[in-house]
């Protein structure tokens, strides 16, 4: 389990930086330890579905703020639904990517407790998806391609968030996205659970981090409902095919971003070169497309999802 | 050497291996279910028949309990005029190979008699044409997997292609669980279906029933040029035990009832069942198309 390698990982870094060493022994301690932490840093790779749940978890993964900060320039966020209020577990706003004009859009999860809270765990109420679709829209008006990051648990399920239309403001989403008229690239960078998050996810390109994940619900409440019993979501999580490489197995993500060693928390750096590489490549395939033939292809990608019958007859 | 004894001895030891054998467990047979069913709503036990011939509907307090989907399908289309639409699919596909999902699918296609749950008709209400998808919430909680979804997108575009007003009949629990994230994208499927027949001037009228909640509800179910619901239809995106866990407070009388909706202006109007085919007729007729060109 990763988990338990972290907690390894964390007492060793914490012992080499107590240790001063001066005497021959006691240097040759220092070396030694190094040398285990190396060892199990080369371990510390996803074995398991769990471990890949764990790790798109992660609490020091990059998110939408670190993505805006590496991959885009000017960026200005847009705040508010117009409707009601803004909602803090989606930031959006309008950036420049290598010079051009963009529209980025992203789950907020937040790090510390007072940004979880600020951000409700990263678990938008309808606010925050018709924020998204305001923002979508203006996009399509002003002809700017759309990137979106998916990293939520969900939808949030509130009783305010009812209220108003959490269903309604989802569909909604999913229905518009569906025939916008400009090149959206969507990338799943952590988790990405249920309506919540397709709701930003109907794009030309679906791209996955490597250890991403991407269900129809979370694996804790995939084993409730169907096992009753919450404690064997490591089970369920092997079970539900949730990882970067089942999605694309199963034809329901275009593409998959490789990760450095140890996950996208150990080296930032080197996963921005690649999620930069990647978006810049598939936006400029998508921004060549005519209009129609572009919302046609989208249309007919999603269209053909879970058409075992294609499947069938070959 | 058949003493009297031994006579009785035999007889005992057979009767023990008898009373020893384990019986076999007799089935109960669902032919001749019990003649009375107990109302949701109010408990009075009710004819079976009679709650058929009320189409499910409680006579004593208008309790609407769950309507299978070929009797919906007879209560609202004009006698003789209704044709079942077939459908390409690849009924069971089971893309997680889901322990035991085979063979309950198996299990309800025997049971109810239908593919999946969904089942779509051409018909005419009131004398209008209109292309008719009904849920059966009999099949998994008329969960949406990939043959639902795929069901639902080859009904709205056969609506296009014929064009004619398109009903979905919603009921279900959500996404189909067992097969995982390609029930997820069957939200983005049967959406952007219909948000194509919309854009092509398509009439889509969505009936919400009991219960209508999760992907369902956060995909076609709220779609409609008109939502309509049944009275007291669960409809919502969480369903309240997973809401009353998550803020740790008891929900209020009615949430995410269909009256609740229709106060919070997700729902149009709130019809009962007895008046469902006649409102229908009268929104198929105020879509004709023409205009005052037909005057």
């Amino acid at each position: 389990m990763l988990k338990e390698l972290d907690t390894r990982i964390e007492e060793l870094e914490s012992k080499l930086e107590e240790m001063h060493p001066e005497t021959e022994a006691q240097r040759l301690e220092y070396r030694q330890t190094m040398q285990n932490l190396q060892e199990l840093k080369q371990e510390y790779r996803p074995r398991t579905a769990a471990d890949k749940v764990y790790l798109a978890r992660h609490s020091m993964r990059p998110n939408i703020n670190d993505y805006i900060d590496a991959l885009f320039t000017d960026f200005f966020e847009c705040r508010g639904d117009r409707l009601c209020k803004d909602d803090g577990s989606i930031v959006g706003g309008v950036a420049l990517f290598h010079g051009m004009p963009v529209t980025v859009i992203g789950h907020k999860k937040g790090r510390t407790l007072p940004e979880n809270l600020a951000c409700n765990f990263g678990m938008p109420g309808p606010e925050g998806y018709r924020k998204a679709l305001r923002l979508m829209k203006q996009a399509e008006k002003f002809g700017r391609p759309i990137i979106t990051f998916i990293d939520t648990p969900g939808a949030y399920p509130g009783k305010e968030a009812e209220e108003r239309g959490q269903a309604e403001a989802i569909a909604r989403n999913l229905a518009e996205m569906s025939s916008l008229t400009v090149p959206i690239v969507s990338i799943v960078t952590g988790e990405g659970s249920s309506g919540g998050a397709l709701a930003l996810g109907v794009a030309d390109a679906v791209l996955m981090l490597e250890h991403a994940i991407y269900a129809v619900l979370s694996p804790e409440g995939f084993a409730s409902i169907l096992w009753k019993d919450s404690s064997r979501w490591a089970e369920a999580a092997q079970q539900m095919k949730l990882t970067a490489q089942d999605l694309l197995e199963l034809g329901l993500i275009d593409g998959i971003i490789p990760e450095p060693t140890g996950g996208a928390h150990n080296n930032p750096q080197a996963l921005f070169e690649q999620v930069d590489a990647q978006l810049y490549s598939r936006l400029k395939a998508l921004c060549k497309m005519r209009t129609s033939a572009l919302t046609a292809a989208r249309y007919q990608k999603f269209r053909n999802m879970g058409n075992f019958m294609q499947e069938e007859q070959l | 050497m058949h003493s009297p004894f031994q006579q009785r001895r035999q007889l005992f030891d057979a009767l023990k291996e008898k009373r020893n054998k384990p019986q076999p467990v007799q089935p109960v047979t669902s032919a001749q279910p019990a003649p009375f069913v107990a109302c949701a709503g109010c408990g009075k036990a009710i004819p079976r028949q009679q709650l058929a011939d009320y189409f499910q509907v409680c006579p004593f307090c208008g309790h609407h309990h769950p309507l299978p989907a070929p009797a919906r399908l007879s209560m609202l289309l004009d006698e003789g005029s209704a044709k079942t639409l077939p459908v390409k699919v690849c009924f069971g596909s089971d893309p997680l190979k889901f322990q035991g999902y085979s063979e309950k699918l198996a299990l309800l296609r025997r049971k109810t008699g239908l593919n999946d749950a969904v089942l779509t008709a051409v018909g005419k209400i009131g004398g209008r044409k209109a292309v008719v998808s009904v849920m059966d919430s009999r099949f998994l909680m008329g969960s949406m997997g990939s043959a639902v979804g795929e069901a639902i997108a080859q009904a709205v575009e056969y609506a296009a292609k014929a064009k004619l007003p398109l009903i979905i009949f919603c009921a279900s629990g959500g996404a189909r669980m067992q097969e995982g994230a390609v029930s997820l994208m069957q939200m983005a499927k049967t959406s952007a279906a219909l948000k194509k027949f919309s854009d092509e001037g398509g009439l889509y009228i969505a009936v919400l029933t009991h219960p209508t909640t999760g992907g369902v509800s956060a995909s076609f179910a709220m779609l409609g040029d008109i939502t309509l619901a049944e009275p007291k239809a669960l409809i919502g995106f969480a369903g309240p035990r997973v809401i009353q866990q998550t803020i740790g407070e008891t929900l209020p009388e009615g949430f995410q009832r269909a009256e609740y909706l229709q106060d919070h202006g997700f729902v149009d109007s709130v019809v009962p069942r007895n008046q469902l085919k006649a409102t229908l007729a009268q929104l198929l007729k105020l879509h004709t198309k023409g205009g005052m060109a037909k005057c």
